[in-house]
């Protein structure tokens, strides 16, 4: 494959552990299978599981540009495509001598006033560039079904100024939240992973790999009762985020270990809705791991 | 799309049919798995090179399935189709395969597709363009409710558990026929409008240049509405079986009100029964329902139900802003105070709450169910839904 220099699935997850990333073997597949086939990944999973940090993380090993186009409600093509200045254009207008305005009417069109999105940067860059559709759950459907046309052809008309498409298209990341289902034409033409909680080790390895000055003891103590924390009946379970904070905060006070008051003080790190706060303080001894 | 449009292996032979066994297996577990899945799996595998179980395994998630909920049946799959693999030694053979070249669309020419692979790329090819119907509605709409013929006006105020089977019949086909509106909300995005709140530079440029670059003429954008999302919740507990079939037929017809509609059932647990109702045929969408759900007519546990709900689909079911339909007598077996404070959840959530309670039309009816108590300080309207007249009066108010 060309610009695709890893020969392996287990090539591929040495380099981004590497790069601080430490993906199991599932993950580390389906990248590997979305770039040798070209595919765009598609990332859902629990907020701060790291989706995002893939296609970060990709962008560096691959020493390519990250193109980002963050979603959000009402999203629509100006704003991820392209669109024109238009106050620049409006001061060129009123410039212009009147009598020949007419002949230099295309001139106003012409890419000095495009403004380009992060989409069209996309396509452009071709392989040079890493694009990362972020949160997609939170555009809405249209946006979605005019993402599909651009995922699906890596050319835009822009009519104006012509054709723009990539020589080879971008390595392209799409995370959800799943505020919503996607459509099933959009899924059909992505490669799917669903990234879970990682498992005790891992995500010890991970806080170590993340947050170097944090001691192992520390890692240890901060992972286990993030795990016992996802097992009590929360409305919102801490991601590897959390973890990394909690681990980072409770470092900062210089702490070297976990006790339950240090948690008390430091529980906002890591548990950000108030009745999930009353339920843990209730049981911080039993998540900390101090008694039973 | 081109001239490549042959499925590999698709001659009968060669190495592919244990990898398009996978696929087919998936599809008789009734995952949607089509053929461009299966030729993307095909290529996976050629692409990993080798064919240890892990890979092999990793390949068939990544591209054959694209939805959490499906991962369990993967893997029962899997497992199963991993089993027979092995006993005919076919692995090695995948492993000299040609890499088939990257195709440029996902649907290509199939080996005479299977009828049920057709009807859900049908299915979802219609629910992709059905945007316009419901998408641009001015705010306003009256609620519009079929008249019924007035021959049929005994059986309006009939209970649903006083009619016969040839009356259920008649009722039931008046009830998929009512029309539900549900209120629209204004959404962050815009469209061009002789009057709005936001300036619309492009247009306004557009017509300056036939005025010599004066903006003489401005333009604007409004925001645009739309319907929010319904999600109904049906009790189907034997308390309520006189009526949990007619409601059944409500939520059938309840799911031509708009795309973002969600229906679930419980009864000691929940399930969602949205991509059932979706079929076509109204008595084959409630047969299939009935052997879906295992605890019909059983016991009734609403609060730990509701707790499903809202752990599992707060997120993705948009009860966000919804209008939410709460079918049930109320009549709880678990623990009242979990009612309560998931009913308060559901509260903070939706847009409006609407309970459905059937034995409200009894006169002498009063909410003192422990269930009930718990539930109504989180409910916005209280109604019953004992027969048919009370439920086009549900589909009225839904719409306010």
């Amino acid at each position: 494959m060309p610009g695709f220099p890893f020969d392996s699935v287990d090539e591929l997850q040495g380099a981004l552990g590497e790069h601080s990333y430490l993906a199991d073997r599932g993950l580390a597949t389906a990248i590997y299978l979305s770039l040798s086939l070209g595919k765009p990944l598609l990332l859902e999973g629990e907020a701060g599981v790291g989706k995002t940090e893939v296609a970060k993380t990709l962008s560096h090993l691959l020493g390519r540009e990250l193109i980002r186009l963050q979603c959000y409600e009402g999203i629509d093509a100006s704003q991820a495509l392209y669109e024109w200045n238009y106050s620049r254009q409006l001061i060129a207008v009123r410039a212009m001598d009147a009598a020949d305005a007419a002949t230099h009417v295309e001139d106003l069109f012409g890419e000095d006033f495009l403004v380009e999105r992060p989409l069209l940067a996309a396509i452009k860059a071709g392989d040079r560039a890493v694009l990362l559709v972020d949160e997609l759950d939170r555009a809405d459907d249209e946006f979605e079904a005019f993402l599909l046309e651009i995922l699906s052809e890596f050319a835009v008309t822009v009519p104006e100024v012509g054709r723009v498409a990539a020589q080879t298209p971008p390595a392209v990341v799409v995370t959800s939240n799943r505020t919503r289902e996607l459509h099933d034409a959009l899924k059909r033409r992505c490669l799917y992973h669903w990234i879970d909680h990682p498992h005790l080790d891992r995500e010890v390895a991970i806080v170590r790999a993340r947050a170097p000055h944090v001691s192992e003891s520390l890692a240890r103590d901060v992972a286990e009762a993030v795990a016992r924390l996802r097992e009590l009946d929360l409305a919102k379970l801490p991601g590897v985020a959390e973890t990394i904070d909690w681990a980072n905060a409770l470092a900062f006070l210089g702490a070297d270990g976990l006790t339950e008051p240090l948690a008390a003080d430091t529980l906002g790190a890591v548990v950000k809705d108030h009745e999930d706060q009353q339920l843990v303080s209730a049981r911080l001894g039993q998540v900390v791991g101090e008694d039973g | 799309m081109g001239e490549r449009t042959t499925v590999p292996g698709a001659s009968g032979g060669g190495p592919l049919p244990p990898l398009i066994g996978l696929g087919r297996d998936l599809r008789a577990r009734g995952l949607p798995v089509g053929t461009g899945r299966i030729l993307t799996f095909v290529r996976a595998v050629g692409a990993l090179g080798f064919t240890d179980r892990d890979s092999l395994y990793w390949a068939g998630r990544t591209t054959m399935i694209a939805r959490r909920d499906d991962v369990e049946a993967f893997d029962e799959a899997f497992d199963d189709w991993y089993r027979s693999l092995r006993t005919t030694d076919d692995l090695r053979v995948e492993l000299n395969m040609p890499v088939p070249a990257p195709e440029d669309d996902d649907e290509p020419i199939d080996r005479g597709p299977e009828p049920d692979d057709l009807e859900v790329q049908v299915a979802a090819a219609s629910e992709w363009h059905g945007v316009d119907d419901d998408e641009e509605v001015e705010p306003g709409d009256e609620s519009s409710i079929r008249i019924v013929a007035s021959g049929a006006e005994v059986l309006r105020s009939k209970s649903f558990g006083e009619l016969t089977d040839e009356e259920r019949e008649r009722v039931a086909a008046l009830i998929r026929s009512l029309r539900l509106r549900v209120p629209v909300e204004r959404t962050r995005r815009t469209r061009p409008a002789s009057k709005g709140e936001r300036f619309d530079l492009r247009r306004t440029l557009r017509r300056s240049l036939r005025t010599q670059g004066e903006p003489f003429d401005r333009a604007w954008r409004a925001r645009t509405a739309r319907r929010r999302p319904l999600v109904l919740i049906l009790d189907i507990s034997g308390s309520m079986a006189p009526y949990s079939r007619a409601l059944m037929q409500f939520a059938y017809a309840a799911m031509a009100a708009g795309r973002r509609v969600e229906t679930f059932v419980f009864g000691t647990r929940l399930t969602r029964v949205t991509r059932t109702l979706r079929t076509k045929d109204p008595d084959r969408a409630l047969h299939e329902i009935g052997r879906q759900v295992e605890d019909w007519e059983g016991g009734t546990r609403i609060g730990e139900s509701l707790k499903a709900l809202l752990d599992g689909w707060s997120q993705r079911a948009a009860l966000r802003g919804a209008v939410v339909v709460f079918c049930s007598d109320g009549l709880e077996r678990g623990d009242p105070e979990l009612l309560k404070i998931q009913m308060a959840r559901l509260r903070r959530l939706a847009h409006r709450v609407i309970w459905v309670n059937p034995l409200k039309g009894s006169p002498r009816y009063e909410p003192l169910a422990r269930g009930m108590a718990a539930a109504l300080p989180s409910v916005d309207v209280f109604l019953s839904g004992h027969n048919l007249e009370s439920l086009e009066h549900l589909a009225s108010t839904l719409g306010s």
